[in-house]
């Protein structure tokens, strides 16, 4: 066994058929039923969904001093929406979870393995 | 008893290429057994080295493949004993074989499936880039060096070399499994692996210098079909590979350049190949699930009954075009479709066909209108279009051959 990290990854600006409340529902169901199969398989470590990345500020040591800065540590386009932290056999198995994710949020999902988790 | 001194001798050369016949059966069934990739290479390596000394005195063993991986294990065994960190994998590995202290091998297992198989689809994991997985094939199963495989896609050798190290540390690190997908997923995991070995074979034809790389192509597909007789495309692709292959003496010019299937030497082709893929092809087009590899495979076949361009059954090879362009709508099965439909029906429509594509960048396009327009008499188009697929050629010898027929159709 393995943990893996699926993370949800959201495009600003990307053009996307904004989702209307009913899909929003629909979404949300789909991924409460899933995190629920997560959980019965033993699969589910932690989850969680993040606030926009313009709510995140950095803090860094410059010439020795703690320095705080407002925003997200890398200026991109791409940002972290939110993540599953999930215990599975192989990568196989991580990304059956992981197309389910994707199925359900309809955004690009990256699978990355843990280092150095126990068996 | 055998008689030691009238044991042939074997050459380092032949010690080489019984290893190579034989390493990738070896490799599969140590990574099975020790659970990883680097020490499986490395043992089968060592055995390798013990061979290149004991095989030219005392002659190959009687069942090399037996030899090398019970050789290879023994070194892999004898290393982790050396290493703590390898005395802790042999007690996970001994936890696997209740009972006994050493690792049981496949063959002592009885007839499980073959490792190689378990292998390739690792190889061929779709978590894994096609270069990745075309270099991890060539070095894994085929027991190609590191060295040779850089030379196969002139790639350099430390760029060859990180390729490798990234992708098995990643197949490690992800935890990509080792095993054959079960039913539900095996056309999506096949279709890499059919992919790989096509590439493979398709890198071979593109640089004439490695014979090494087709017959390599013909050497894997052999082993799937083996493997998976009861997957059509596997034999589809065998025969497609076949096929091609018989054509081989009569493809090339001697200055390098394509020669055409109408112009070919049909007395140089290969009648033992052709007689195989097609007695393949018959037999798997029977269970009728046909697919691209089965397809293009039939598309050879019927062409490999003619005599002579002019008895090419033209209608039937039609309607296997419009089989494959409806199974793979790719712009260039659609060309091949309309050159075969330009048999039949004549040049015009075919031109028809041709001129809906967009494939402006693609040499047999403007190689395939050229000789279009030229039967139709429209010259000084055929020559423009001649010049174009020119200036797009990949080869020199290419480029020539295009230049001289745009001249002769002026």
């Amino acid at each position: 066994m393995g943990q893996y990290l699926l993370s949800v990854h959201w495009v600003a600006g990307e053009v996307r058929e904004p989702m209307t409340d009913e899909e929003m529902q629909q979404s949300h169901k789909q991924l409460g039923i899933l995190e629920e199969q997560m959980r019965s398989a033993g699969a589910w470590v932690f989850s969680g969904r993040l606030h926009e990345p313009d709510t995140a500020t950095v803090v860094r040591v410059a010439e020795g001093e703690v320095v705080t800065t407002d925003g997200p540590f890398a200026e991109s386009k791409e940002h972290l929406g939110g993540f599953y932290i999930i215990e599975a056999e192989d990568l196989d198995a991580a990304l059956a979870w992981a197309s389910k994710v994707t199925g359900a949020i309809k955004a690009p999902i990256e699978v990355r393995p843990f280092a150095d988790t126990k068996a | 008893m055998r008689d030691r001194d009238a044991t042939p001798k074997l050459d380092e050369v032949e010690v080489g290429r019984i290893f190579r016949q034989e390493s990738g059966r070896s490799v599969a069934a140590l990574i099975r057994v020790f659970g990883d990739i680097d020490l499986a290479e490395d043992a089968v390596q060592e055995a390798f080295a013990v061979a290149l000394r004991k095989w030219p005195r005392d002659g190959p063993p009687p069942n090399p493949g037996g030899w090398i991986t019970t050789t290879a294990r023994n070194r892999a065994l004898d290393r982790l004993r050396r290493e703590s960190r390898g005395r802790q994998l042999l007690s996970e590995v001994a936890v696997l074989s209740p009972g006994d202290n050493d690792p049981v091998l496949p063959e002592e297992v009885g007839p499980v499936q073959d490792d190689r198989l378990r292998l390739i689809f690792t190889c061929c994991h779709p978590a894994l880039s096609t270069e990745a997985q075309v270099a991890l094939t060539l070095r894994l199963l085929g027991g190609l060096s590191t060295t040779e495989v850089a030379r196969s896609f002139l790639v350099a050798e430390p760029t060859m070399a990180h390729r490798l190290v990234r992708a098995k540390r990643k197949i490690k690190a992800a935890r990509i499994p080792y095993r054959v997908p079960q039913a539900h997923e095996l056309p999506d995991r096949l279709r890499p692996v059919l992919a790989v070995v096509y590439l493979i074979y398709n890198a071979g034809q593109a640089s004439p210098a490695e014979p090494g790389l087709r017959a390599e192509a013909i050497r894997l597909a052999r082993i799937l079909a083996t493997l998976m007789p009861d997957e059509p495309e596997v034999a589809g692709l065998l025969a497609l590979l076949l096929l091609t292959e018989s054509r081989r003496a009569s493809r090339l010019r001697p200055d390098g350049s394509l020669v055409l299937l109408g112009e070919q030497d049909r007395t140089q082709w290969d009648r033992a190949l052709i007689e195989e893929g097609q007695a393949i092809i018959r037999r798997c087009l029977r269970r009728n699930q046909p697919g691209t590899y089965q397809l293009q495979a039939a598309i050879n076949a019927v062409h490999a009954d003619a005599a002579t361009i002019e008895q090419t059954d033209w209608s039937q090879i039609v309607a296997l075009y419009d089989h494959l362009l409806a199974v793979a709508p790719t712009p260039v099965v659609a060309l091949n479709r309309a050159i075969a439909i330009g048999e039949v029906r004549g040049p015009a429509a075919a031109l028809a066909l041709v001129d809906e594509l967009d494939l402006d960048n693609y040499h047999p396009f403007h190689a395939t209108r050229a000789d279009l327009l030229r039967r139709l008499g429209r010259n000084s188009e055929a020559a423009g279009a001649y010049q174009r697929a020119a200036e797009l050629a990949p080869t020199d010898a290419e480029r020539d051959f295009l230049k001289r027929r745009g001249r002769a159709s002026r």
